[in-house]
């Protein structure tokens, strides 16, 4: 049975009615209409849906939209506040860290929450990090140098 | 793909959790070991009961110079503790290898060891630290040993109204070393084989060594090691790899796509070795 609940997404508030079996991603694409976060194995592999939930990175085919409520709720739409780019996303794009495209939001929000601990990474520490997401385009070269760039621009 | 319809209750306090207990729930907390299985429909509880916000499962308190782990306790949580890391290393090291940074930030201490799957890391650490788990129903509280609380595959002796609510950890004696070493399965992260090793040293004899496995057989186990206590610290090397043969002996080892049983063996054999020969080369 469908339940009328309240998620913080992007600093609004958002009221959906869902089952509780929906999951938090189906719920952010398909009735809030924030499709920049992409469904990939659906299986918690790829990480393509990851978007951060207080802060912290999450695969968000592998939460229910029930029990993200009370959270703050951040997706790829709403890491820059004003509509320019996050630091992130533009070294993704000087750093030529994507081909298709297509993991691209999962990385950045994983990025997000590791920059948030961990300003300046080793490499190492990147890999590590992004463990969790998949591309099968870049073979991460890009990806890492656009994420020590970012890095290197926020110090 | 989506779960089967289920009921949700999002419990309050671990008390109004336990009381919403039917005869078809399950408890949800980071859900990475359960939403998975509803997903593929393997499982389809008719009532999930949240507890994963509950601060009443959260923590890690000093308790003597052991410890106490709330169940609900985020492997992130988990990293994030000095305490932890000073006390047990191990559960530090071994904590880092789970998942990946978005199952880390979720996944929780308990939610693992009470999906208990045959190939986890975090269970055999328990087994040599010797750590016991309080479960708790509405009728009160039982402390089981790790080392009596894993049946097999997916299963422990946690019955269906009863919730992990802390794991306790007795101290280590003073100097001990701890390993873990695992081979991996190099698309899922799970042990093939793995095995945590705990040796102390008292007057340059060891006075404790303890080895367990997981992913070998059915169920993580402690495995037998044949007279390695008492043996001088020097002449120790020698007789690590006679007890790593031994610790195998009679074992009925998995056999999938991933390992045959032989191999699975061989590395059991390995793993056996580096982990104690690295917890001996930690211990002071």
């Amino acid at each position: 049975m469908k339940r009328s609940i309240t998620l913080n997404v992007n600093g609004a508030a958002r009221t959906v009615e869902v089952e509780p079996r929906a999951l938090l991603v189906y719920v952010l694409r398909d009735e809030l209409d924030l499709t920049g976060t992409h469904i990939g194995c659906d299986t918690s592999q790829c990480g393509a849906c990851t978007v951060l939930i207080d802060g912290r990175a999450v695969k968000s085919c592998t939460v229910l939209a029930v029990q993200a409520e009370g959270t703050e709720i951040t997706t790829i739409e709403g890491l820059s506040g004003n509509g320019g780019l996050h630091p992130l996303q533009q070294a993704f794009w000087d750093k030529h860290g994507l081909q298709c495209g297509f993991c691209t939001p999962g990385f950045i929000m994983t990025a997000v929450d590791l920059l948030s601990q961990n300003p300046e990474p080793s490499e190492v520490e990147i890999r590590h990090a992004i463990e969790g997401n998949l591309c099968r385009c870049t073979g991460y070269q890009n990806i890492v140098a656009a994420i020590q760039a970012a890095a290197g621009a926020k110090s | 793909m989506i779960p089967a319809a289920f009921d949700y209750v999002r419990a309050k306090s671990v008390a109004e959790a336990l009381k919403a207990v039917g005869k078809d729930s399950k408890f949800i907390a980071g859900g990475h070991s359960l939403l998975p299985l509803l997903k593929l429909r393997l499982a389809q509880p008719g009532r999930l009961i949240d507890i994963g916000h509950l601060s009443q499962l959260k923590g890690i308190k000093a308790a003597g110079s052991g410890l106490r782990i709330g169940a609900g306790t985020t492997y992130r949580e988990l990293l994030e503790s000095k305490l932890l890391r000073d006390r047990y290393p191990l559960i530090a090291e071994v904590t880092e290898r789970i998942g990946d940074l978005q199952v880390r930030n979720v996944g929780t201490i308990g939610g693992g060891l009470a999906h208990a799957d045959p190939a986890a890391d975090m269970p055999p650490v328990m087994l040599v630290l010797d750590a016991t788990f309080v479960l708790q129903s509405k009728g009160g509280k039982r402390s089981v040993p790790a080392r009596k609380f894993f049946r097999g595959p997916f299963a422990t002796v946690l019955k269906p109204n009863e919730l992990l609510t802390e794991i306790r950890l007795p101290a280590l004696p003073r100097g001990a070393g701890t390993a873990y070493v695992s081979f991996d399965q190099a698309a899922s992260g799970y042990a093939l084989v793995g095995a945590a090793a705990v040796v102390a040293l008292a007057k340059a004899k060891l006075s404790r060594a303890e080895l367990a496995f997981t992913g070998l057989a059915d169920t993580p186990f402690l495995a037998t090691l044949p007279r390695l206590v008492g043996t001088a610290r020097d002449g120790a090397g020698d007789m690590i790899t006679q007890v790593a043969g031994a610790a195998v002996a009679g074992v009925e080892p998995n056999e999938d796509i991933h390992a045959s049983a032989e191999y699975r063996i061989h590395l059991a054999q390995l793993a056996a070795r580096r982990a104690l020969a690295g917890a001996l080369a930690r211990a002071t």
